[in-house]
């Protein structure tokens, strides 16, 4: 069966790029398609990965009777994907067609986007700083030795 | 790395030596990736996916008469009049696609991350079948992420990518439609496996202190060497349904009226109209009166309604606003997702209709006196014929402004926004 549901996915997919074979933005949809793989798996996915090994290096580095791990990876993961999802308006791109069609320019989006990610911010804090005082009042453990940056 | 029971098929030397050549590729080393994580978020997709597919594909037939792209051969969708009842039908079609895809987005994203192990393992295959099935993993991804892209691109107006949205956004459609039947086929019984190789109900319980790397090292997806965790499992479907949340909250305000729209911070409509005002008119455009390179002349005391059917009547818009008396509220729903309801005053279409001597017209050709590739749209018998559908000259007690389509414009329930004809200039009714 499984050569029978290959054949079949690669006949539906070929069959629909003949929809478009007339189109001269045929090479530009292929460049685009394998542009998105490349920059997802390429780059998105081994810049967080590495990101997020730094960090868990760092925090490892300077242990805290809270772990601060995920208060950074909350709202930085949160930042990140409303920047990935909403990056036209935030970085004023397509701004004419978004006046012709809208009546409203895009000035609002760059400085909601900072206000949403410092939100993130302060209400990650908040909350390590509440569960640090719950722990009981100091977020060092100082006996650590070495490891912890002056 | 190698696990055992590896076993290669056609050409095994091709294999072996490719597996003897093991570049440097990045080794993945979360201890919470396993079979589990990975068959819930599929879960999630399974269930989630086919309603963002038919729901966008349900598009194509509300769009109506000569679709864009026009000539897709055997990938037609079965042809039916799109109905006028519920007035909130395209609302809630269009809206589900654009909403629900934007909010599977980060469930993608994670899908992708859980997997990411296959990316890089190596040898990349260990037979042919192996090597194409791989192939069509290609073909999912990179079409879950064009539409993904395409379809965000789209509806914040940003025509960088230099296609045609709608012609490649459908191609696109059913590659991923191919791809995901397949990968469901072929992966379904692993989703099984996965689902039942944890308690849902246990790992909702198991803080991080309890959390242990998946034991389960003959998957691939599970880390041979895994770094200490840092995250629970449940921590994890957490951030991801955070994410979720966080993306629903960011845009669920693009299908409301009032207060909540401003809640839509970084998408287009999240306002109305850089007025603001308030007023009647102040509710979001979706082609500027401006932008439809119109001569203000053209919509003053000089503009007449042309009718044709049986008989050809011109109408100047003293005589249609005394009547106007039929009042409804109606939405205007869009492509992009957003929508919006407002109350119209106009003239039924099938008072139009008979003004024009075809009562029982079959289908109606509507113009604007706009030039461009959505300045005309034909509807058919039922959304001429349905009570409320009118050819509207007021919105909420006030004239229309020029943005909304003055001095007359189509409002038709449960017609998408684009075929809600602007600036009418003519309507040519056709019978049997």
């Amino acid at each position: 069966m499984r050569p029978a549901v290959l054949v079949l996915c690669l006949a539906v997919s070929g069959y629909a790029v003949t929809i478009v074979l007339d189109d001269p933005a045929l090479p530009r949809m292929l460049l685009w398609f394998l542009a998105v793989v490349v920059l997802h798996d390429g780059v998105l996915l081994p810049l967080y990965s590495g990101a997020d090994r730094a960090l868990v290096r760092l925090s490892a580095a300077r242990r805290t009777r809270v772990p601060l791990v995920n208060h950074v990876r909350v709202p930085v993961l949160g930042a990140g994907l409303a920047l990935l999802l909403f990056l036209p308006g935030i970085i004023g791109q397509g701004g004419d067609v978004h006046l012709g069609a809208t009546g409203l320019d895009q000035r609002p989006y760059l400085g909601n986007w900072l206000l949403l990610v410092a939100a993130m911010g302060a209400v990650s804090a908040t909350v390590y700083a509440v569960r640090v005082l719950r722990a009981g009042g100091c977020s060092r453990i100082d006996r650590s030795g070495p490891a912890g940056p002056p | 790395m190698t696990r055992t029971g590896a076993r290669y098929g056609w050409p095994a030397g091709l294999w072996r030596a490719l597996e003897r050549r093991r570049p440097p590729l990045p080794r993945y080393r979360s201890p919470v990736r396993g079979p589990w994580l990975t068959a819930v978020l599929g879960l999630v997709l399974l269930v989630g996916m086919p309603v963002v597919v038919l729901t966008g594909l349900l598009d194509r037939v509300a769009y109506g008469s000569a679709p864009i792209p026009a000539d897709v051969g055997l990938l037609q969708l079965p042809p039916f009049d799109w109905p006028t009842s519920p007035a909130w039908l395209f609302r809630l079609t269009q809206g589900t696609h654009v909403l629900l895809g934007l909010v599977l987005v980060p469930v993608v994203l994670a899908k992708l991350w859980s997997v990411a192990p296959k990316l890089t393992a190596w040898p990349p295959a260990r037979s042919l079948l192996d090597a194409v099935e791989r192939v069509t993993v290609l073909l999912l991804v990179g079409s879950a992420l064009f539409e993904i892209v395409t379809g965000l691109l789209n509806i914040q107006y940003d025509y960088v990518f230099g296609f045609s949205f709608y012609a490649a956004h459908y191609v696109g459609a059913w590659v991923f439609i191919g791809a995901l039947v397949a990968h469901v086929v072929l992966r379904f019984p692993a989703l099984r496996r996965g689902l039942r190789s944890r308690s849902l109900r246990v790992e909702l319980r198991t803080p991080l202190a309890a959390t242990a790397p998946d034991p389960d090292v003959e998957s691939e997806l599970v880390a041979t060497d895994p770094l200490p965790p840092t995250i629970s499992r449940r921590g994890a479907l957490a951030l991801v349904g955070g994410g979720s949340l966080l993306v629903a909250g960011l845009s669920v305000g693009q299908v409301l009226d009032g207060p909540l729209r401003s809640t839509a911070l970084l998408l287009p409509r999240g306002r109305t109209t850089a007025a603001a005002d308030g007023g009647p008119n102040d509710f979001p455009v979706n082609r500027t009166f401006a932008a439809s390179g119109i001569d203000p002349a053209a919509t003053g005391a000089a503009w007449r309604l042309e009718l044709a059917g049986a008989r050809t009547v011109l109408l100047d818009r003293s005589a249609l606003a005394a009547m106007a008396r039929h009042t409804v509220a109606l939405p205007i729903a869009c492509v992009e997702g957003w929508s919006t309801e407002q109350t119209w005053t106009g003239l039924p279409l099938r008072d139009l209709a008979a003004l024009a001597g075809l009562p029982s017209p079959t289908s109606a050709l509507v113009r604007s006196i706009e030039q461009g590739p959505f300045a005309a749209a034909e509807l058919t018998a039922g959304q001429v014929l349905h009570p409320d559908a009118l050819l509207a000259l007021r919105v909420n007690g006030a004239d229309l402004s020029p943005d909304h389509g003055f001095p007359a414009r189509i409002v038709v329930p449960a017609l998408p926004g684009v075929r809600c004809t602007k600036w009418v200039g003519s309507i040519a009714f056709r019978g049997a």
